[in-house]
C-alpha cells in the first residue's frame, strides 16, 4: 500500500515507487540519489511541519516536508 | 597548467587541496565550507602548476550559483581531478560520469578510503580504474594517505568525451557499482546510533540543548583560566616596563597620553588608561584572545564532527519561520566568533531574500567573541541576571526581526533539501591547523584595528570632538537609553572595535541596567567596520541601506524598552 514519504512511520523502511513532480524535482533529489527504486528508512519527522530525515544507503538526508509529501513510497514489512 | 579539483559537496576537497598546495584552508564536516574558489600552487615535475579548489557541485547542470561557477571552470581548466567520497560511490559517479562527457582528461580519487571498511563497503579500485578508463586513486586526505600516488599519476588524466544521456548514465552506473562495489553485514557503531539519537526530537533536542550548555561553559571555563593563569601574569610582568615609561614620558604630555593613557589614582589601569601601550594590548590579548581561543576551539570540534547539519535539521522549522532554512544556523554560529566569516557564510543559502535575512540578523543580534569577552568582563559579574538578561534580550530580538522580516519582504522560503554527513571524530591536526588559521586572522586582522581605536579615541579626546558629539547625541543617548552622554565615544569606537568599545564602558560607573542597555545597543546598532566591509560585498548598496535602517531603528527601539523595563 502506498504511502507519501510524509506520512510513512518513523524508522520504517520502504521503496520509493514514484515521484508527484516533474523533471527538476527528480533531478534534485537524484543529486542524493534519492531515486524511484531505491529503499530509504524515515529516521525521524522534525516538530513544527518540519522536515523528514531519511536515510538512503550510506548518506543521510534532509528533506523540507512539502517535498516529502511528494514523494510516494512503497513500505516494506517490518523485519 | 590548472588543476581543477572537483567533486560533490563535503567529499574532501579541500583536505586534499591543503595536502597539494600546502596552503591552509577551511576544512569542516558539512557540505559548503569552501564557498567561493580556492587557488594554490603546487610543484609537479619542476614546473609550477595551478591547483583551484572548486566549491562542491552534484551535477553538471547549472542549475544552481555553485554548479554555474564548476561549469565555468571547466573552460579554464586542463585536467580535473575527481575527488570522489568512497562510502557513497554510486551517487558520487553521477558527476563522475558527467566529467567523463567533457573534453578534458579526468583522474578520479576515491576518498575516506578508510571509512569504507567500517562500513562494510568492498570497492575493487582497479577494476573501477579498467570500467572508467581513467585513473583511480584512494586516499584519506586527512592523513596524506596516497596523496603521492596522486600526484605521480596526475600525468595519467586521460579525456574521453563520451556522450549519455541521463537515463543511460544512472544504468552505467548501476553496472559500474554491481561490478565493482560489495556491501557486506555492518555492525552498527556508536556513532551511528547517535546520529540517529541526534535528530531525533525526543532526544536531540535535550542533546542540543546540553551541547550549548557545554559549549558556553567551556567557553568561559577555558577562557577564565587562561586569563587567571596565563595572560594576567604576563601582564603583571609587563608592568613595571610601562610603568617605567610613564615616569620617563610624564602624566599630562600628549606623547604620554596616546601611549600610556590616563592615570587611574596614578596609576595604570589595563582597561581603562586607554593608551596605545596599556589598553591597546591588554585588550586584545588579556580580555578577547583567551575566549576567541576558547571559542575556536570548541567550534572546530562542532564543525568536524559533523554535527552541525543536524542542528540545522533540528531547528530548520523554528528557522523557516523567520524566512531562513536550518542552515542558516551556520553563518550565526560562525558570527558568535566573528562577524566576518560569518557574514561570508550566508553564502550556503541558496536566495537572495535568504542570505539578506541571514545576514542582517547576524549583524544586528550575533555578538562576536571579541565583543562577547569584554561583556563577560563588564557584566560577568553580575552573574546570570546581567549576562542572562543580555543573551535572552538578542535572543528574543532574534526571533522577532526574523519573525517581521518574514512577514514584510515578499517571497517564500524554498524547501529544505541537504545532505547530512556522517558523525566522524576530529583528526587533532586539522583541528589545531584551523584553530591556529583562526587565531593568526584575528592577530592580523582585528589588533590594527583595536590598536586603531585607541588612537582614534585620544585624537578626538584632544580635539574635543567627542565633547561636541556627545552634546549633539544626547537627547538619544540620555533621552532614550538613559545612559550618560559620554557613553558616546564607546559609540564611536563601536563602529571600528566593539571589544573596545564595551571596554570604554567601565569608567562610566553605570549600573546593572545601563550596562545591559549599553551592551544590547552597542552590539545592534551598527557592525564593526570590517563587518559593514564585507557586507557590502555581499549584499550590494542598496540591500546593506536596507540593513543599515533595520539596525539603527531596531537600537532605537530595543535600547529605549530595555531603559524603560530596568
Amino acid at each position: 500500500m502506498e504511502v507519501s514519504l510524509f506520512d510513512l512511520q518513523t524508522g520504517q523502511k520502504a521503496i520509493i515507487s514514484r515521484l508527484k513532480e516533474g523533471e527538476m524535482f527528480r533531478k534534485k533529489l537524484a543529486s542524493l540519489n534519492i531515486r524511484v527504486g531505491k529503499t530509504i528508512r524515515k529516521i525521524t519527522a522534525e516538530p513544527l511541519r518540519g522536515p523528514v530525515v531519511i536515510e538512503i544507503e550510506n548518506t543521510e538526508a534532509t528533506i523540507g516536508m512539502n517535498m516529502a509529501k511528494k514523494i510516494v513510497v512503497e513500505p516494506l514489512e517490518a523485519e | 597548467m590548472k588543476i581543477l579539483l572537483m567533486g560533490n559537496p563535503n567529499v574532501g576537497k579541500s583536505a586534499i587541496f591543503s595536502r597539494l598546495t600546502g596552503v591552509n584552508v577551511m576544512v569542516s564536516n558539512y557540505p559548503g565550507t569552501t564557498i567561493e574558489l580556492k587557488k594554490g600552487k603546487m610543484k609537479l615535475d619542476d614546473r609550477l602548476v595551478e591547483i583551484i579548489d572548486v566549491p562542491g557541485t552534484y551535477t553538471l547542470e547549472p542549475t544552481s550559483k555553485a554548479e554555474e561557477v564548476a561549469v565555468r571552470m571547466l573552460e579554464v581548466g586542463d585536467v580535473v581531478v575527481n575527488v570522489v567520497d568512497a562510502t557513497n560511490l554510486e551517487r558520487n559517479l553521477y558527476l563522475t560520469l558527467q566529467l567523463l562527457e567533457q573534453d578534458i582528461p579526468v583522474i578520479v580519487v576515491l576518498n575516506f578510503w578508510d571509512e569504507i571498511r567500517h562500513l562494510g563497503i568492498q570497492i575493487d579500485a582497479k577494476k573501477l580504474e579498467a570500467h572508467l578508463n581513467v585513473p583511480v586513486v584512494p586516499t584519506v586526505a586527512v592523513t596524506a594517505e596516497g596523496i603521492k600516488k596522486l600526484v605521480s599519476r596526475l600525468p595519467e588524466a586521460r579525456a574521453h568525451a563520451n556522450k549519455y544521456s541521463e537515463e543511460a548514465r544512472w544504468s552505467e552506473i548501476g553496472k559500474i557499482i554491481r561490478e565493482v562495489q560489495k556491501l557486506t553485514f555492518k555492525k552498527h557503531t556508536f556513532l551511528e546510533k547517535l546520529e540517529d539519537l541526534s535528530v531525533k526530537p525526543l532526544t536531540g533536542i535535550p542533546i542540543t540543548l546540553s551541547i550549548l550548555a557545554l559549549v558556553f561553559w567551556l567557553v568561559r571555563f577555558f577562557g577564565e583560566n587562561l586569563i587567571a593563569y596565563l595572560f594576567d601574569p604576563l601582564f603583571e610582568l609587563y608592568l613595571p616596563a610601562v610603568t617605567g615609561l610613564s615616569n620617563v614620558l610624564g602624566e599630562g604630555s600628549i606623547i604620554h597620553d596616546v601611549l600610556v593613557g590616563t592615570l587611574i589614582e596614578g596609576k595604570i589601569d589595563f582597561v581603562q588608561s586607554m593608551g596605545l601601550l596599556t589598553t591597546g594590548l591588554y585588550v586584545p590579548f588579556a580580555m578577547v584572545l583567551p575566549y576567541v581561543f576558547a571559542f575556536y576551539l570548541v567550534l572546530g570540534v562542532l564543525e568536524d564532527s559533523g554535527y552541525l547539519p543536524r542542528l540545522a535539521t533540528l531547528v530548520d522549522a523554528v528557522l523557516h519561520k523567520l524566512g531562513m532554512h536550518g542552515l542558516a544556523i551556520i553563518p550565526m554560529l560562525l558570527g558568535l566568533g566573528c562577524n566576518v566569516p560569518g557574514a561570508l557564510s550566508t553564502r550556503i543559502l541558496e536566495t537572495k531574500r535568504q542570505r539578506f535575512i541571514a545576514a542582517t540578523l547576524m549583524a544586528i543580534v550575533v555578538p562576536c567573541m571579541a565583543q562577547t569577552s569584554m561583556v563577560f568582563a563588564l557584566l560577568g559579574p553580575y552573574g546570570i541576571k546581567g549576562l542572562g538578561t543580555y543573551f535572552v534580550t538578542l535572543f528574543i530580538v532574534w526571533l522577532a526581526l526574523g519573525f517581521l522580516l518574514n512577514k514584510v519582504l515578499k517571497g517564500e522560503t524554498p524547501e529544505t533539501f541537504m545532505e547530512i554527513p556522517p558523525y566522524r571524530i576530529p583528526y587533532f591536526g586539522s583541528l589545531a591547523k584551523k584553530l591556529w588559521m583562526r587565531i593568526r586572522s584575528f592577530l592580523t586582522e582585528a589588533i590594527p584595528f583595536v590598536l586603531l581605536g585607541v588612537l582614534i579615541v585620544n585624537i578626538l579626546y584632544v580635539l574635543g570632538i567627542i565633547d561636541w558629539i556627545s552634546e549633539a547625541a544626547a537627547p538619544v543617548i540620555v533621552g532614550i537609553w538613559g545612559l550618560p552622554k559620554e557613553a558616546v565615544a564607546s559609540l564611536i569606537v563601536g563602529f571600528l572595535r566593539k571589544d573596545v568599545a564595551v571596554g570604554m564602558l567601565l569608567p562610566l560607573g553605570l549600573d546593572m541596567g545601563q550596562l545591559i542597555v549599553a551592551s544590547v545597543v552597542l552590539t545592534m546598532y551598527f557592525p564593526c567596520v570590517a563587518t559593514f566591509v564585507v557586507l557590502f560585498k555581499e549584499l550590494g548598496a542598496m540591500d546593506l541601506i536596507k540593513s543599515t535602517a533595520i539596525m539603527i531603528v531596531s537600537a532605537l527601539l530595543v535600547g529605549g524598552i530595555l531603559n524603560a523595563l530596568l
